[in-house]
């Protein structure tokens, strides 16, 4: 198990392995989550949701429930009228998926299991409970499309009006594939699989939302509360400046919670309405239907090799099932597969068509690594199915392939259509790979189905880039206040990964002050005047950009206030321990706490040095890398897998905090480690959701973690910041599922076991040893 | 109609009552009637463990109990654990081994750590998975909650030796 | 998820339980435990009007070993004390080892052990180890009481021979002879899930070594907890050499369907019942299986 590395720390406390300072409400119970929070006169919401997949909503009767003691409210599509806009997208416009928008409550047409058909808000949850029981609704079932399949024969529809299910179609190349592929002396096409999962955050969603005939304040806002607020006021007709987003604690995120969803609507214009506040907390099982999916994907892959495992070119057609509507994000889902396919490897020559479907399913989110943990998946499946066939070993074939440190920037081409061309900005995929391998002892594992025990040993491996630090801004303000302590405020959002102790660490090394001095606000809307959030792992790399930027900007104005005050030079003074200094004799030129007093008292110069705003631009997209390596012992018997090791690898530019990047290392391969055996989300042919419940729906516990030792390096700092930093929240996650079918296939090889789906669960591993022994 | 019961127990040492219907669950009485917080409601059906209390010292869900079955009982929340703004030893492992990222879960594994540190308190590694094994967490993996309370349990134990307070 | 309204009732005796199962019985549901009973009415799939609640009668909680050599357990004993119990781990090895398989730790402080047999949940251990014990299931009602064999206590999935008025008291197992064998394997997708398959084995020997009688029961693979006859027929007057415990491995599921749920076809169960029928009996007759 990997310490984080204390040497990794500089001079500064950017770098050191710092303990969180805000742990400490959390564990002792005082923190405040969402369903913390009492207001006064609240009331509590509950949603009644639709049992059928496809279904003409024939007619509603919630006069029983209108009449229930303690209901104070029920409201259907016609008690909403006009207020029915559709809930837009916010990135990744695929042509095409603006034809499936879902609007917030059903109205004639139900579409997944789990779409809101009505709102009740009662006097407490038990009893809007009792009246969802209440409600009448008259449904015509319809066929469903529950299959990518079925989804592209295009004979069930989800939207009639729309006439098919093919909600986007598009090709993206580099190169020549067609001249490519003339040049492969060896071809190999399969299709793969990646299951329907998601990222089942702790905490389930939840709002409160408030309204004084003035301004409307939300709870619970996280992930991009600004743009959430924009759409809120769009839904509304109310302008912007009289809503605010107020983001409490929130357990855990990984993409799925803080996209605007019907509930994001429903619940402010319930309160709205009744000029009470409003709770709705979301239960388990409502999460599982109603919270977005991820992940359903399908490929058919190509590649054309020379005989010496040189990639010449390669094909794919990646299919995405996104579920019945398209959510705030777009076509990020699917259009990050194309983009992510080739990984690190020179494959000059390649083209990938894109089919964006829906069917009659939840529908589908970004979930930590979206696209990359599907694409990586084919692709290393099939670079070792190659090996394979060409007798290679699939080690010295990814050495052979991987994009080497002299060709960085390596152009990846235009492979998304909604950005430009993009590039691996800097890096040695090598080093990385090589110390990977190292990490793991691979040379002395056993593995190729070394049968030890009664099991059979594999290893896998995987080779990824990793995008991170989505643009285009984020904002930072930071005040000093009269009793020596500081003030960060960010856009960015919180769902666990410590930013408050980051941003600290990053503005102390600056201000020359200890970290306790700090105290860090993030998320709501009223911190900053503009904030973009967190997502695509930006916090650190443009939040916390911000937060230097402001830091380093405030330092400069108060030595020029000092300067001008004193008489003295700027470059003979320095910045420390809450005063300005002289740099020959130490001495103090200015208080920073007294300055921050005549700031409050009316003086502008002081208010101007002391009250300090900053934006980050930035201006590329920048690419971490590494690796993963997986050793196994499959029970052949049993289907059953152990994973005995399990190196994480990644050059995250600059490690901030290496305690907190071991943390989301280590976190995110867990989290695919057992979405690769255990998390799936599974529908029957009616498009019931079987998988409704814990009970059913299984995440990783303590007893399947496998110990995980997590690398981090810091050989390629980004030139995208002013940190050097690319983003550490994904890396940990994107390749588990590469890597741990690679090391299955790897121990299953004496059997002839083929695996190109997932999940590697008991009962398809079992049914996979079958098929295979039959075959013999 | 089904009268409201008045439950009469004792939380943190504090004697504690309030009414609920028979249908309120333990961890709504904690959280709503007593305003207790800290324990949490991740799934309501007896799997994640985010509402593990401490029942006569055994760690309990709390969503798979009424109210009124309490009635008469001791109960400890994570917010009995050390006295109020401070933390106790295994807390500050937890801080100091960065074993919570969301803290959602948190609450409801320093009960069960709590419990299994009084009957074994020198687990294996193995133990304190197999004990922590009814408590998901979605952030952490696992592994740096397994160090924090294998420290704590190490550190107690050469306290002991020491001669030193627990 | 919050459980519809129902009135709850908690008697302090066995007695008056009872008359109150006669008094509310078509409209109440009896809370032991709670583990299995609670996610079911917060799921709202019953919606009782009554809740008799068991857990103040303090007669129905208790492990005892009698004279005979028989282990009497009550049947709101909490497994975590049938877990930690000196006397279970004398009086019964198989039981002893099946307990921290049950569930979470969580789970077993709450949970009783007359609870989880009178749930009958297929892929539960409790009810398989009855079975493979020939325990005797006390119950009792206003009208009198009886004991009913295990064999004769589990018709199907979550349903017993108990009647609407009837509540399950004390779980006999008969006494452990000298010099019983036994082993006890499970798969499930995660440690502590129900099984997919899981099997309870003894074995009995003459004085000559050979295999007078033995159980091999399934859980997971049926309805209810099954007796694996045509195995256990296999290793009848063998001296449970690999030979013979491959037999009984290969006969175990002849004839047998197994059922077939999300998490694993009835193609795996049966395979994982032959696997696990081998593996029980090694570790049941290690000196037999060693290779020469």
């Amino acid at each position: 198990m990997n310490a984080p590395d204390r040497a990794l720390a500089k001079d500064g406390h950017v770098g050191a392995p710092t303990v969180r300072g805000e742990d400490q409400r959390f564990l002792t119970g005082r923190a405040r989550f969402t369903d913390d929070v009492r207001l006064e006169r609240m009331v509590h919401a509950a949603v009644l949701r639709s049992p059928h997949a496809n279904a003409r909503i024939l007619g509603i009767d919630a006069s029983a429930a209108r009449e229930t003691k303690g209901v104070l409210l029920v409201a259907t599509a016609a008690d909403l009228g006009d207020r029915r806009s559709p809930i837009p997208i916010r990135l990744a416009p695929l042509p095409g998926l603006e034809r499936f928008l879902q609007h917030p409550i059903a109205a004639d047409r139900v579409r997944f299991v789990g779409e809101p058909v009505a709102v009740v808000v009662a006097e407490s949850r038990y009893i809007a409970e009792d009246a969802l029981d209440s409600i009448a609704v008259d449904y015509e079932p319809l066929d469903p499309v529950t299959s990518i399949e079925q989804a592209m024969q295009d004979k069930a529809l989800v939207h009639e009006a729309v006439g098919t299910n093919i909600g986007s179609h598009y090709h993206v190349s580099r190169g020549d594939p067609q001249a490519g592929f003339a040049k492969a002396e060896y071809r190999r096409k399969e299709r793969f699989r990646c299951h329907r999962h998601t990222a089942a955050p702790m905490e389930t969603r939840g709002l409160i939302a408030e309204y004084d005939g003035a301004v409307l304040r939300v709870w619970g806002a996280t992930k991009v509360p600004f743009f959430n607020r924009r759409v809120l006021a769009k839904m509304l007709a109310s302008p912007e400046s009289s809503i605010e987003m107020i983001e409490t604690d929130i357990g855990g995120g990984f993409g799925v919670r803080g996209e605007f969803y019907p509930e994001d609507f429903l619940i402010p214009w319930a309160a709205m309405r009744l000029r009470r506040p409003v709770k709705w907390i979301e239960d388990r099982r409502e999460h599982l239907m109603a919270t977005n999916h991820a992940r359903e994907t399908e490929c058919e892959l190509e590649i054309g090799m020379k005989r010496d495992g040189t990639i010449v070119a390669m094909r794919a057609t990646v299919m995405a099932d996104l579920g019945a509507y398209t959510r705030t994000g777009g076509g990020v889902a699917i259009a990050r597969v194309p983009q992510f396919l080739p990984g690190p490897y020179r494959i000059p020559d390649y083209a990938c068509e894109v089919f964006a479907l829906f069917s009659n399913k939840t529908p589908v989110g970004t979930y930590r690594g979206p696209g990359r943990y599907e694409a990586n998946f084919f692709r290393e499946r099939l670079l070792d199915m190659a090996a394979a066939d060409l007798g290679l070993d699939p080690i010295a074939l990814r050495e052979r392939n991987l994009v080497s440190a002299a060709e960085i920037p390596y152009d990846i081409g235009k492979l998304v259509p909604y950005e430009g061309p993009n590039a691996y900005d800097g890096g040695d995929f090598h080093s990385a790979y090589r110390q990977a391998l190292a990490a793991a002892g691979y040379a002395s594992l056993p593995r190729n189905g070394a049968l030890i025990g009664g099991r059979l040993h594999g290893v896998g491996v995987a080779c990824f880039t990793e995008s991170s630090g989505a643009g285009p801004s984020e904002s930072a303000r930071i005040v000093a206040r009269p009793d020596g302590r500081y003030e960060i405020y960010s856009g960015v959002t919180t769902m666990g990964q410590g930013h408050e102790t980051v941003f600290a660490q990053i503005a102390a090394d600056e201000l020359g002050v200890p970290l306790l001095a700090f105290q860090v606000f993030h998320g709501s809307t009223a911190y900053v005047d503009e904030g973009w959030g967190t997502y695509h792992s930006r916090a650190i790399v443009v939040g916390g950009s911000a937060v230097k930027i402001a830091a380093q900007t405030m330092r400069d104005k108060l030595i020029a206030v000092a300067a001008r005050r004193s008489g003295l030079a700027p470059g003979r003074l320095r910045l420390s321990a809450g005063a300005v200094i002289r740099v020959d004799d130490s001495s103090t030129v200015l208080d920073v706490a007294r300055l921050a007093r005549a700031a409050e008292e009316g003086d502008a110069e002081a208010l101007d040095a002391t009250h300090v705003k900053a934006r980050f631009d930035i201006k590329m997209r920048t690419y971490s890398y590494g690796s993963h390596v997986a050793h196994v012992a499959v029970d052949p018997e049993t289907a059953q897998v152990e994973v005995l090791s399990y190196v994480a690898l990644e050059d995250i530019g600059r490690v901030v905090n290496p305690l907190l990047a071991e943390g989301q290392a280590v976190g995110g391969a867990v989290q695919g480690i057992g979405a690769t055996f255990l998390d799936e989300l599974v529908y029957d042919e009616s498009g019931q959701l079987l998988t409704g419940s814990f009970a059913d729906y299984l995440v990783p516990t303590s007893t399947e973690a496998p110990p995980v030792t997590a690398i981090l390096l810091e050989e390629a700092p980004s030139a995208s910041n002013p940190l050097g930093a690319k983003g550490a929240g994904e890396g940990g996650i994107v390749a588990t599922g590469a890597a741990l079918a690679n090391a299955v296939a790897n121990a299953l090889s004496p059997l002839g076991v083929k695996i190109t789906a997932l999940p590697l669960s008991l009962n398809n591993l079992a049914a996979s040893i079958r098929a295979a022994r039959r075959k013999k | 109609m089904i009268e409201p019961r008045e439950v009469v127990l004792t939380v943190n040492g504090e004697r504690r009552s309030g009414p609920c219907e028979p249908r309120m669950t333990l961890v709504d009485f904690l959280r709503e009637t007593l305003g207790l917080t800290g324990t949490h409601v991740g799934c309501e059906h007896g799997v994640c463990g985010a509402c593990t209390v401490l029942l006569e010292g055994e760690s309990v869900r709390a969503c798979l109990m009424f109210a009124v079955q309490a009635d008469g009982a001791s109960l400890t929340t994570v917010e009995g654990l050390a006295p109020a703004g401070e933390m106790n030893d295994l807390q500050r492992a937890f801080q100091e081994h960065h074993a919570l990222q969301c803290g959602f879960c948190t609450p409801g594994i320093l009960t069960t750590a709590t419990a299994l540190l009084r009957d074994n308190p020198e687990p294996s590694e193995d133990a304190v998975r197999h004990a922590i094994s009814g408590n998901i967490c979605r952030c952490t993996g696992y592994q740096p909650i397994v160090r924090a309370i294998m420290d704590c349990a190490r550190r107690r134990k050469a306290e002991k030796r020491a001669g030193g307070a627990a | 998820m919050k459980p519809a309204p129902f009135d709850y009732v908690a008697p302090a005796t066995l007695d008056e339980a009872l008359a109150v199962l006669v008094e509310r019985g078509d409209e109440a549901k009896v809370l032991a435990g709670g583990q299995s009973l609670v996610p079911v009415l917060a799921l709202r799939l019953a919606s009782p009007a009554w809740l008799i609640d068991l857990n103040r009668i303090a007669s129905l909680s208790g492990i005892r070993r009698l004279e005979s050599g028989e282990l009497a357990i009550g049947a709101l004993t909490r497994h975590r004390m049938v877990e930690r119990s000196d006397v279970v781990a004398n009086a019964n090895p198989l039981l002893a080892s099946a307990m921290p398989w049950i569930a979470h730790v969580q789970i077993r402080n709450r949970g009783t052990i007359g609870g989880s047999v009178a749930h009958a949940d297929p892929a539960a251990e409790l009810p398989g180890i009855c079975l493979a014990c020939d325990a005797m299931l006390t119950v009792q009602s206003r009208r009198g009481r009886r004991e009913i064999a295990a064999a004769d206590f589990f018709k199907g999935m979550f349903e017993t021979a108990l009647a609407a008025d009837e509540l399950l008291t004390e779980i006999r197992f008969p006494a452990w002879p000298a010099g019983r064998a036994y082993g006890f394997l499970e798969v499930a997708r995660r440690h502590g899930d129900f099984a997919i398959c899981g099997i309870a084995t003894t074995v009995d020997r003459d004085a000559e070594g050979r295999i007078a009688d033995s159980r091999i029961v399934a859980i997971g693979l049926a309805d209810r907890p099954l007796r694996l006859t045509a195995a256990e027929r296999a290793l009848a007057g063998t001296k449970g050499d690999r030979d013979a415990i491959e037999a009984a491995a290969a006969a175990a599921t002849s004839g047998l369907t197994a059922r077939s749920d999300l998490h694993a076809s009835s193609e795996y169960r049966i395979e994982l019942a032959q696997t696990l029928t081998r593996r029980t009996l090694m570790q049941a007759l290690p000196s037999q299986t060693r290779w020469p």
